[in-house]
């Protein structure tokens, strides 16, 4: 079984919001209908997105670190939002195990949402329906595009390539290597959703430099007794000549 | 979570309609033979419920859609209250219709019998909606269904004992005695599951929602400024003191209230409805406090705006 789903480096993700901006424009133009968007130039602008870019602090100052954390729908295994739905409008897909919403059959009760911990579900004011990340589910399957363009829009868009897309019940995918050799792990583990996308988390890149690394224990001149003349402490002929 | 009229008007008129009858099936059963009373207090009960069903759709985006919502009976329980409701709407109307057309017991009693099974039913499908969200803690427990239930009977009998003493005197007394027992129970299992929510732990934290193992972690952007959904349908907004407030209203007016006008005024029919109305605003605070308590996990997401 196909399980698609997303896997994000959070050592990597710089926060630039691109993912956001690139999933927007995508699912606001796409055949599902306008992302909308309330009051865009007023005073207190608010809209539907699917993809949200959030920062935390991490630790108390001086010891800190920012993390950038990429947040959309996490296409579960045990999806708690599908069941609850009393229309049958949001589904899961047997295929390819994307959460999905069929926006001709929602009546906007919101109860989705409301089962869902991790907040990924919002109400689009204009269209009254329920909306949510498609993992660009108009894009993958186009035959149209050149296969390498057949990624969710914030895939293409990230320029840090923070972002994996695959198939996580495939343990060849780059996805589910990279969850496997990176340590990937899944949200709130605790509510047993199973969330499909994953996080690789951060990563000390410390440089550690050892004594042998700047004088070699088996440097041959040591070894043979022959050092170097003049010895590294005296003066060379350029301390002593002008030229 | 944010309180919704329509969803606090929704299940209090229904409780209340569902108690009524029930009170009124509980005095058919005993023999009492009071026509005008069935009659009369049927008429009051399917009023209620239909406010409620008609309040319930504007808790809906897409209302003209609302048929659609019968169709996952086997999963959810928002779709088997929308089954249940209807049919108890026509059992309780046909139960009235019997008693006016005078229809054999038989037949009286079978749909009284439907119509209290199916009272019973919407009880369970309407506080199961709330009590099976595992991760809102605070509702998810069988002290949310026992609420439901147990204050639905309550302001049932209470008006029971308004309609009896309008319509048939000599049973308002025994409604009277009955809707003080039901409140002082229902009062009890409220109280209980509000020292169990206060004495809550959130399993989830900001380290487990973000995955990052550490204590200390304070969020700088949600990635919106100016709110979004989850800002909006999430977070009741109200400052501490009116959740207070609608706490203290509802522990008073929901038995306190009207168990001292009860037993301290004469059952005059003013008094005793009275004594509804103060009891129904009282649980419409008490479904207020029911959503404003509830903290839901997406809020960890959502602590700062930037």
């Amino acid at each position: 079984m196909t399980q698609l789903a997303l896997v994000i480096d959070l050592n990597v993700c710089v926060g630039c919001h691109a993912c956001v901006t690139s999933c927007k424009q995508w699912n606001t133009f796409g055949e599902a209908g306008p992302l909308s968007d309330q009051r865009p130039y007023g005073a207190d602008p608010t809209g539907t997105f699917f993809n949200r870019v959030q920062t935390f602090e991490v630790g108390e100052f001086p010891n800190t670190e920012t993390v950038h954390f990429p947040k959309s729908c996490l296409h579960c295994e045990d999806p708690p939002c599908v069941p609850v739905c009393p229309t049958g409008a949001s589904y899961k897909r047997a295929e390819d195990g994307i959460v999905l919403v069929d926006y001709d059959k929602c009546i906007g009760c919101k109860y989705c949402s409301w089962a869902c911990p991790y907040g990924a579900r919002e109400m689009d004011e204009q269209q009254k329906v329920m909306k949510k990340c498609t993992l660009c589910v108009d894009r993958i399957y186009d035959e149209k595009l050149p296969p390498a363009e057949r990624k969710p829009a914030c895939v293409m868009a990230c320029p840090t390539s923070a972002r994996l897309f695959g198939d996580i019940h495939d343990p060849d995918s780059e996805a589910s290597r990279a969850i496997r050799e990176q340590g990937g792990y899944a949200l709130m583990p605790e509510w047993g959703t199973q969330p499909a996308n994953h996080y690789l988390p951060r990563r000390k890149t410390a440089r550690q430099i050892h004594p042998d690394e700047l004088e070699r224990h088996d440097n041959p001149l040591k070894v043979d007794g022959k050092l170097p003349r003049p010895a590294t402490g005296e003066p060379a002929l350029d301390d002593v000549t002008s030229w | 979570m944010k309180p919704a009229w329509s969803v606090l008007l929704l299940t209090t008129l229904l409780g209340a309609g569902q108690g009524l009858f029930l009170a009124l099936f509980a005095a058919d059963l005993a023999g009492i033979a009071a026509r005008g009373l069935f009659l009369y207090g049927s008429i009051a009960s399917f009023g209620l419920l239909a406010a409620g069903l008609l309040a319930s759709f504007f808790h809906l985006g897409r209302p003209e859609r609302a048929w659609r919502s019968a169709a996952m009976w086997r999963t959810s329980w928002l779709s088997r209250e929308v089954i249940v409701l209807p049919a108890f709407m026509a059992a309780v109307f046909g139960w009235g219709a019997a008693h006016h057309a005078g229809l054999s017991k038989e037949i009286v009693l079978s749909l009284g019998i439907a119509g209290a099974l199916l009272a019973a039913a919407l009880f369970v499908c309407t506080a199961m909606i709330y009590a099976c969200l595992k991760f809102l803690q605070e509702w998810h427990t069988p002290l949310t269904v026992i609420n439901y239930a147990a204050l639905g009977c309550a302001s049932g009998l209470t008006l029971a004992a308004a309609l009896a003493a309008w319509l048939h005197p000599p049973l308002a007394a025994a409604y009277a005695a009955a809707a003080l027992a039901a409140g002082a129970f229902a009062y009890l299992t409220r109280l209980a599951s509000l020292a169990r929510n206060a004495r809550l732990r959130p399993k989830s934290t900001l380290a487990t929602a973000i995955g990052i193992k550490h204590p200390k972690i304070a969020q700088i952007a949600q990635g919106a400024m100016g709110g979004s959904f989850n800002t909006r349908e999430f977070f009741h907004g109200r400052p501490r003191e009116v959740v207070r407030a609608a706490r203290w209203a509802f522990l008073a007016l929901v038995f306190p209230v009207p168990a001292l006008l009860l037993l301290f005024l004469p059952h005059s029919t003013g008094m005793l409805f009275l004594c509804f109305v103060l009891q129904y605003a009282g649980l419409l605070a008490e479904r207020w406090y029911f959503f404003a308590e509830a903290r839901h996990p997406q809020n960890l997401y959502y602590q700062a705006i930037a």
